[in-house]
């Protein structure tokens, strides 16, 4: 097989956010890579709060809840469930705006690798909200965890996301106690081990890695102590840590109980070189295809475990092998990307995005969204987004899809733009000629730009 | 445009035809039996010793001091159902519900909820190899099948269906409303590539075939055409969808529900789950009139849960569990299962209840009582590897 190289259009669909009117495209790897290593231009342009700094805060959540449970019975039971409620509507809002200004940032920018990385990552660590007051802590998670490391290293990735309050509350962490604590000897409660067999089966080394249930016990216990509750905020609680040291994967870590027990342990099990095999796998799935050439999987493997889970030099090798580039298109964009995709070929700019008001967010993005499979930040469990092509592109995927295509560009924007143009605004300067065709025989605007975006040309990448 | 009233009007016959016993329900019917199989997958691991609870063991109460101690429906001295049950107490006392226990798929060890569900939806030992689902095995062990023949319905994938045999996948919420000339433009542009065309013309074909009682159905009393989606009520949207569809030429329907995996607080958790099993019950019984007579409901479950409650008021991934089943078509107010005890030296790597017999053997026993697969057939198609000889007879 001929060795495929670099190619623009390839480079802002399978490994960016998609073509645009207004924006460039990707001049080279290096390019694209030395983007990636500078500043966060989307970030900083449109900012989402982290999880110290977002409104309402927890500590709002506590008074409010707490405010209505105390006023039962009392001339303020009224105002205090009001109160209350209205906190509630303020947590969506908050969750609406976050998310338009994800979408924004994918929409308008030239650095479209660095969206499309902290998707992966945001995914490879999933987390959701078990209860109402974490609804708007998902993207702050995101910021807080994801996005820094994105071009950093992989093991800092893993201990802000372990130690982040949205994953201890999500994987049931903040529960678990050790038995043989304190706290455990004087309550008789136990281990809790979800976050500590996730954090094996996916987010380091896969379910087929040489581990057993006795290591998922001991990495169980070695985690107890890590704790966030929404009155104190986390905390490494030694009380509730459990006694002696934990062997996990044969290696022995301190009986010192202390966070830095915790770090080194999670620090020492990222740089296993079986994760470097676990995670250059499902970067090739990603972006590449469901069966990714084992050429491809080793040079990102290699890349990954030579830089110490460097995660520009991984994200390097990914972009730099000749199987990253091959021309068949077997990747489909997922519900979330082909919005944004879409929006972003519409010529859509921030303001356009960030102006959705809360019924067309709900019509047009939630609800299609989850005819398309995708229930917005809600996958079924901890391991996300499926990355395979025909779980996607079912015929109830697909009817989401269409009917989206055909629907939302119109109600959405003033002025749609001619179909007749907008194909090689979609699919680059050389279109299939089938949807060149089907774009200049619609009827309408509506339906011609809805044909275009339908078409697999513009959903597989 | 409805489908049969467009097959219906292409005979050139008219609505007589609806009279004519040329055209029976039999005759409509796309597959070889009348019988009808609802799989409802049940995501996360139902903790089955709660769910219907062995108060009449010793060690039960000291297990789960927090879990199952208040107010289970008694069905005889020995098993309690789980209050959030209650609506189905009827059922049970009818004969159209009734239960397995101490059962498990083959999977042991990791406990993973992914290798899990993939495990019981193959209905394989292990999850090496296979890529499809034992309810598109037994598809293809029968001849005469068509694609509306089975539904996997709802917003998931379903493995349990996929295979090379055809079957049809949809969510009550989806629509595909489009003029005729952007119909013909977007079958030009699908045309060449398969993945797309298929899915395509599968999708006109079911949207062009639902009824505008079940499109009501799903939108809302107003039937309004936004796509509304209720998590509270999507359990009943998919019962709804399956019954539609099964009084029809549809014979088998999987779906399923979530929230099963109680790791805390199981008291609220779980009663939230099982009022909506409950409510998925019922719905289909109450839609699908008579033929409820002729159906049967299968709730599997990837594994059961611990049998001590855990740290935090709930229960972690464990083995052995329950499988509920229900419907018309088989004989239920009964707990079948050999029950191993929860003693310490009972329980499975001294966590588990011991599973005492293979889930996939229950199914099997089914299959054969409404569709009359050879048991030959079960254990090398259908389940490869899974023993007949003790299977529990279920079926009437």
């Amino acid at each position: 097989m001929a060795a495929s190289a670099f190619d623009p259009i390839i480079a802002a669909t399978r490994f960016g956010t998609g073509l645009s009117p207004r924006i460039a495209l990707p001049a080279s790897v290096e390019a694209m890579l030395s983007q990636l290593a500078g500043p966060d231009v989307a970030a900083d342009a449109l900012p989402i709060a982290g999880f110290q700094t977002m409104r309402p805060s927890m500590t709002e959540w506590v008074a409010a809840s707490t405010g209505a449970r105390d006023a039962r019975g009392t001339d303020r039971e009224e105002d205090a469930r009001e109160a209350f409620q209205a906190l509630k509507r303020a947590i969506d809002d908050t969750r609406r705006r976050q998310h338009l200004q994800a979408i924004a940032r994918a929409v308008t920018t030239e650095d479209g690798l660095r969206e499309r990385l902290v998707v992966f990552w945001a995914d490879h660590f999933t987390v959701k909200a078990k209860n109402q007051s974490f609804r708007h802590a998902l993207h702050p998670f995101v910021e807080d965890a994801i996005r820094p490391h994105v071009a950093g290293s992989f093991a800092d990735m893993v201990v802000a996301v372990t130690l982040h309050p949205a994953m201890l509350t999500y994987l049931d962490q903040s529960g678990s106690v050790g038995p043989n604590s304190p706290v455990g000897e004087r309550s008789g409660r136990g281990l809790n081990e979800n976050l500590a067999r996730e954090l094996l089966e996916l987010h380091l080394f896969g379910v087929d890695a040489g581990y057993d249930q006795r290591d998922v016990t001991e990495l169980a216990e070695l985690l107890t102590g890590l704790r966030y509750d929404r009155r104190h905020g986390f905390s490494y609680s030694p009380r509730w840590a459990e006694p002696g040291a934990e062997r996990v994967m044969r290696r022995r870590y301190s009986d010192k109980a202390d966070l830095s027990t915790v770090t080194t342990a999670l620090r020492d099990l990222a740089s296993r070189p079986a994760v470097s095999r676990h995670i250059a796998r499902k970067l090739a799935v990603h972006f590449v295809a469901e069966d990714p050439s084992p050429g491809l999987i080793d040079a990102i493997s290699l890349a990954f475990r030579e830089s110490g889970g460097d995660l520009l030099a991984t994200t390097h090798a990914l972009l730099s092998h000749p199987g990253a580039w091959t021309p068949a298109r077997q990747k489909v964009r997922r519900p979330d990307l082909f919005i944004a995709s879409a929006f972003r070929a519409l010529g859509l700019q921030a303001e356009d995005v960030l102006a959705i008001d809360r019924k067309s967010y709900q019509r047009w993005i939630i609800q299609p969204m989850t005819i398309m499979g995708q229930p917005f930040q809600n996958p079924t469990g901890p391991d996300g987004w499926s990355e395979a092509p025909a779980d996607w592109i079912t015929p109830q995927g697909l009817a989401g899809r269409i009917t989206w295509a055909l629907g939302a560009p119109d109600a959405l924007m003033g002025d749609l733009p001619d179909p007749r143009a907008f194909v090689a605004t979609a699919l680059g300067p050389s279109p299939a000629q089938n949807v060149v065709f089907a774009a200049n025989a619609a009827e309408t605007r509506a339906d011609g730009i809805g044909v275009v975006l339908s078409s697999p040309a513009f959903q597989r990448i | 445009m409805d489908r049969r009233n467009f097959l219906i009007g292409g005979t050139a016959l008219g609505c007589s035809l609806a009279a004519s016993p040329l055209v029976t329900p039999v005759a409509m019917a796309a597959g070889p039996w009348d019988n009808r199989l609802v799989v409802i997958v049940l995501r996360g691991g139902m903790d089955g010793l709660d769910a219907l609870r062995p108060v009449g063991d010793p060690d039960y109460a000291s297990l789960r001091p927090n879990l199952g101690q208040a107010s289970g429906l008694s069905i005889d001295p020995f098993w309690s159902l789980h209050p959030a049950l209650e609506p189905l107490l009827p059922l049970w006392q009818a004969g159209e519900l009734g239960a397995v226990h101490a059962t498990s798929t083959p999977y042991r060890g990791k406990r993973s909820h992914f290798d899990g569900q993939d495990i019981l939806e193959a209905g394989s030992t292990d999850i090496d190899g296979v890529s499809d689902g034992w309810l598109n095995r037994m598809l293809g062990a029968v001849p005469g099948m068509t694609a509306e023949v089975a539904y996997a319905i709802g917003q998931e994938q379903m493995l349990i269906l996929t295979g090379p045999n055809p079957r049809l996948r949809w969510s009550p919420q989806a629509r595909l409303d489009m003029s005729p000339q952007a119909r013909r433009l977007l079958e030009l542009v699908l045309h060449d590539d398969p993945m797309f065309r298929n899915a395509s013309l599968q999708a006109v074909d079911i949207a062009d075939s639902l009824t505008e009682e079940a499109l009501a159905a799903a939108t809302g009393e107003d039937g309004a055409t936004s796509m509304r989606v209720s998590p509270r009520g999507d359990h009943r949207a998919l019962a709804q969808f399956a019954a539609s569809r099964l009084v029809g030429d549809t014979r088998i329907a999987s779906f399923s529900l979530n929230g099963w995996d109680t790791h805390n607080g199981q008291v609220g958790s779980l009663r939230g789950a099982l009022g909506r099993l409950s409510e998925t019950i019922l719905t289909l019984k109450d839609n699908l009139g008579p033929v409820w007579g002729k159906t049967a409901v299968l709730c599997m479950t990837e594994f059961g849960r611990t049998a001590r409650e855990n740290g935090t008021k709930g229960t972690d991934h464990g083995t052995g569990g329950t499988m509920f089943y229900a419907g018309g078509a088989l004989r239920g107010g009964q707990v079948l299962g050999r029950w191993p005890g929860l003693a310490e030296v009972d329980l499975l790597d001294a966590r588990d209840l011991m599973p005492t017999s293979d889930v996939r053997a229950a199914a099997g026993s089914v299959m054969q009582g409404l569709f009359g697969l050879s048991r030959e057939m079960i254990e090398t198609t259908v389940f490869p590897g899974v023993d007949m000889s003790s299977a529990p007879r279920l079926t009437l």
